[in-house]
């Protein structure tokens, strides 16, 4: 933390703070300048741009199959619903039906994305906080469904699996089997995070009323997902405009009230268990047949002039991606609408005003921000 | 499930059930004494098979990195539709999506499950993949592999990764099936066997085109097929004609007899059906009523110079179309009644209508080629008149005696020239109710299934039989497979493997074909000297008997002088230098009696090389 700009001495003085992107504190090539007089914030500027890499514009200049080693890389924490949209995308630009056994694939895969990705903001939330064995189990298992990934395709952690006309390859021999266990085996731990971290009292005291919003508030800033849920409002892509094979099966949408950070970490913890119990019942429910619908030869592929928004609901709310073709063998325009934009630089803003200094991570991770998300 | 979360602050003393971990075992993999095994389907660092590797460069062309280039290894000899260029990666660059793999046609390119490389020279991470089959040096087995020192250079045998799968594959390995004329119904007749694609039917074949261009190097005439078959794709075949036009101008002929070489290089033929090219072609030869309009050729001004062309076959009609339009005055002679040569009397009017014929010889007449039919050189017009007249002369006689075996009583059997050139521009052939042709190339093919057909119509619901006899026994048959196939969907009896022995006659009447079992057909040299065992016999009855074992040329109309002075090749090939020139100055040839390919598409590039040499001589003078 550097300092800057002395205005008054004494413990009245207005600081300007740099916080990130190298700091304990945060994750991501991230950066928040804070206004701050004594321990209190004032103002706060959230600092995207570190990881800006372009992604929009490159894909412009790659037909639309080599774009699916790129979207991918959008996010790194959980790149497999930006594969989904791409194709989801690709396939209304297209016409391009998807097989009945696909979209149960693509479910299980992308709720398993989801305990992925939810583990690894466990580890991130209970690693600021200083939770470190909580961090590491959270590690441990979020490695765990990597595995299965690796197994499915291929890949750990830029899989390259949703296509446009299905998924590039069926489950192989066994592997609903190893779902099934590797579920099992993390539900198995469930006890022990709750008793030593949701259920502890230090963090229920450190993260109880903060970074607090109103529903009103979290609607007009845009949050969707966990920040929205935890606000009260059971809004989840999934149930809105349900796609893939969600509309297959039961399920509900975890919903809290008091919308601080200690209701947005349990809606998290009730979402990862509420996508094992729908991945079994995906499993169950998985008819047999196809998984790809083959697509045109790569190098002739032309999709017809036109224009598609489409949008899913990725771990950390609705990822949105409006896609233009002009007729030819590559997007003319993409664009990401992504969950992390407003809560990294419209909310954050808004709940770091008169927070404390020692809570900054904690509002931050709390709202589920990825930083390459902002950037892209 | 809304819970109130005021209820549950929990207990501080809660976190202390975490203790009970401390008595586990730990889960961190003590690498390297305890490595974790890949997945099945890792996409980890690159393997490719050199052997099956065709060098198409579909993999460079996919990658969105540009991590691959294809380079030229020189040691690699070539087969005609490959290249010898290998995929050479760049890990650098390389992001292991496997796109590479999806796309390879023949599934030399997959990923292996290593994925260690470590060393000080960046140069060592661009590399040439190959795999144990072709590097046996790099590719250790589990005794000689120690996960210490993986590295590009150090890898497991065996440990194939992320492969490809045809269900999964980028391109469509199934073709668009032709609509054809079922072999019930067009046994019967003499209607035309393949109905050719529709518009929305060939842009969809013509989809399937990957751009490698083996087949252009496989075609012997180096069409732009790939140039050709996009245009299709973009629904322009005024454009397609065009490119086709650059190096064939009988592109109906073409498009319904070509040998397609291109076919068997496709890239698409390695694990699925072939690109159509052969019907794409044909496709765009039929769907442009006028080709004049369409080329939308100029010609260049006149030379005065004057060349005669002496056969009007492929090679004839395609020296005559470059000629003109290099602006020479071109007279083609020919002895039959219209254009075509061979392809006028051969092939069958169910494979090739005379309508289809006379398209693209009107077209090349159009352009301002004369053509003298009914007219014998050597009888009619004089050939050294002829070399006295005209700047150059381009033989593309073709073959045009039929050959015999020459056995006990065979002056009673038909030949296979005359029988299908009568069906075809003449009055039908009487045939008999059981009939036997000896052969089996493509021309015993088109007889028998030409009998058959004229069996059908002459004695309609009467039993009748067609069956062939030929030396070459299964596998060896000098037809290709089509043909084969074809034959025997309408019917047709083989007899492979068996030799005539001699004709069976009774009262000046063919009874039969006495045969004899063949040993072997070629000698240890390759050449064609065919052994039989006297012992085993067998008699094959039949009233009607057809030779259809090859032609020869007829050089007769060349003065004796005159063909003194003419090479010819250990083959019995009119010898011809780099520019066609036979060894008769001015005279150049082409076509059946230059190539041993004897077909249409290698005497159109007979035809392009002679063009090339005739207008260099004529512009020197």
């Amino acid at each position: 933390m550097s300092v800057t700009n002395t205005k008054k001495a004494g413990s009245t003085r207005q600081l300007e703070l740099y916080f990130g992107p190298q700091h304990l504190g945060m994750v991501g090539n991230f950066s928040i300048t804070l206004k701050v007089e004594g321990d209190r914030i004032l103002e706060a500027t959230a600092n995207p741009g570190y990881l800006h890499r372009g992604f929009e514009k490159l894909m412009e200049y790659r037909t639309w199959i080599q774009n699916f080693p790129l979207v991918c890389r959008i996010n790194v924490v959980e790149p497999d619903h930006i594969e989904m949209i791409y194709a989801m995308a690709v396939e209304k630009l297209a016409q391009i039906e998807v097989p009945e056994r696909a979209h149960f694939v693509r479910s299980i895969y992308l709720e398993l994305a989801r305990v992925g990705s939810h583990l690894f903001g466990l580890w991130a939330y209970a690693n600021m906080l200083g939770f470190d064995t909580v961090a590491q189990w959270a590690m441990y298992h979020r490695d765990l469904i990597l595995d299965l990934f690796e197994e499915l395709t291929g890949g750990r952690v830029y899989h390259i699996y949703i296509w446009p006309g299905g998924v590039r390859r069926d489950f192989p021999t066994g592997f609903k089997e190893k779902v099934v266990n590797t579920l099992h085996s993390i539900g198995g731990c469930v006890p022990d995070y709750d008793a030593t971290f949701f259920n502890n009292r230090l963090f229920y005291e450190r993260a109880k009323e903060i970074g607090k919003l109103t529903l009103q508030q979290a609607k007009q800033w845009g949050a969707t997902g966990q920040t929205l849920r935890a606000a009260g409002m059971p809004y989840d892509i999934r149930k809105v405009e349900p796609y893939a094979a969600y509309d297959k099966v039961e399920w509900n949408v975890p919903v809290r009230e008091d919308s601080d950070a200690y209701s947005r970490v349990w809606v998290i913890r009730d979402e990862m268990i509420e996508s094992v119990h729908m991945i079994f019942k995906l499993l169950d429910a998985m008819p047999e047949g196809p998984v790809y619908n083959r697509i045109p030869n790569p190098f002739k592929w032309k999709i017809p002039k036109g224009e598609a928004y489409v949008r899913c609901e990725s771990s950390r709310g609705e990822l949105g991606l409006y896609l233009v073709s002009d007729g030819g063998d590559k997007p003319y325009r993409v664009h990401f609408r992504t969950p992390s934009y407003p809560n990294g630089l419209i909310i954050l803003e808004k709940l770091l005003e008169n927070a404390s200094i020692a809570d900054v991570g904690n509002i931050m991770i709390s709202l589920y921000t990825v930083a390459p998300e902002i950037d892209r | 499930m809304k819970e109130k979360t005021t209820d549950k602050k929990g207990s501080i003393l809660s976190p202390f059930k975490a203790v009970n971990y401390l008595f586990k075992k730990p889960r961190t993999l003590r690498y390297p004494f305890e490595p974790k095994e890949p997945a099945l389907r890792y996409r980890g660092f690159h393997l490719n098979d050199w052997n099956k590797c065709t060098g198409c460069g579909n993999c460079a062309d996919i990658c969105p990195n540009e991590a691959i280039t294809m380079v030229e290894i020189p040691d690699i000899e070539t087969k005609p539709g490959e290249k010898n260029e290998r995929p050479k990666l760049d890990y650098g660059r390389c992001c292991f999506c496997g796109l590479c793999v999806d796309i390879c046609p023949p599934a030399s390119l997959r990923l292996s499950r290593d994925y260690f490389h470590i060393h000080f020279d960046t140069n060592t991470f661009t590399f040439f993949p190959k795999d144990e089959k072709t590097d046996k040096e790099h590719f250790l087995g589990s005794e000689q592999y120690s996960i210490l020192k993986a590295s590009l250079s150090h890898r497991k045998e065996g440990y194939e990764g992320f492969t490809s799968d045809l269900e999964y594959s980028l391109f469509e390995p199934q073709r668009v099936s032709m609509p054809e004329v079922p072999p019930e119904e067009r046994k019967l007749s003499f209607i035309e066997q393949v109905i050719g694609y529709s518009k929305k039917e060939a842009e969809k074949e013509a989809s399937r085109c990957l751009e490698c261009k083996l087949c252009e190097q496989a075609c012997p005439a180096h069409l732009k097929i790939s140039d050709y078959i996009k245009a299709i794709y973009e629904g322009r075949p005024g454009e397609s004609l065009k490119k086709i036009f650059e190096d064939n101008p009988i592109p109906a002929i073409c498009g319904r007899v070509c040998m397609k070489y291109c076919e068997s290089a496709c890239s698409l033929s390695m694990r699925g059906e072939a690109l159509a090219v052969r019907w794409l072609k044909r496709f765009v030869a039929d769907s442009i009523k006028d080709y004049k309009t369409a080329l939308e050729l100029k010609l260049t001004e006149p030379t005065g110079k004057r060349v005669a062309v002496i056969g009007a076959g492929p090679s004839g009609l395609s020296v005559a179309y470059f000629l003109t339009l290099k602006g020479h005055k071109v007279v083609v002679f020919d002895s039959l009644p219209g254009g075509g040569g061979m392809m006028r009397v051969g092939p069958p009017i169910y494979r090739l209508p005379i309508e289809a014929i006379d398209k693209d010889v009107n077209h090349i007449a159009s352009l301002g080629v004369e053509f003298r039919f009914n007219t014998t050189v050597g009888k009619d017009v004089l050939f050294e008149n002829i070399l006295k007249e005209y700047d150059a002369i381009y033989l593309s006689i073709g073959t045009t005696v039929s050959r015999s075996t020459k056995v006990k009583n065979i002056d009673k059997a038909h030949l296979a020239l005359p029988f299908l050139k009568a069906n075809k521009i003449a009055e039908p052939v009487k045939v008999g109710k059981e009939v036997i042709v000896i052969g089996g190339g493509n021309v015993a093919m088109d007889v028998a299934r030409e009998a058959l057909r004229l069996q059908y119509l002459q004695y309609p619901n009467e039993e009748v039989v067609t069956k062939t006899v030929s030396l070459e026994d299964w596998g060896q048959l000098p037809a290709t497979e089509d043909e084969i196939e074809e034959a025997k969907a309408e019917g047709i009896q083989f007899n492979p493997a068996w030799g005539p022995k001699q004709v069976e006659v009774e009262d000046g009447k063919i009874k039969g074909l006495l045969c004899i079992k063949v040993k072997s057909v070629f000698d240890e040299k390759g050449q064609f000297n065919p052994t039989f065992y006297e012992q085993q016999q067998m008699f094959m009855e039949g009233d009607m008997i057809i030779e259809a074992i090859g032609q020869a040329p007829d050089f007769a109309f060349i003065p004796k002088e005159l063909f003194e002075k003419m090479e010819f090749t250990p083959q019995r090939k009119v010898k011809v230098d780099e520019n066609g020139m036979t060894s008769i100055p001015r005279v150049f040839a082409g076509g059946d009696i230059v190539n041993l390919n004897l077909d249409a598409v290698t005497a159109i590039a007979d035809a392009k090389t002679s063009a090339e040499g005739i207008h260099k001589m004529l512009c020197k003078k």
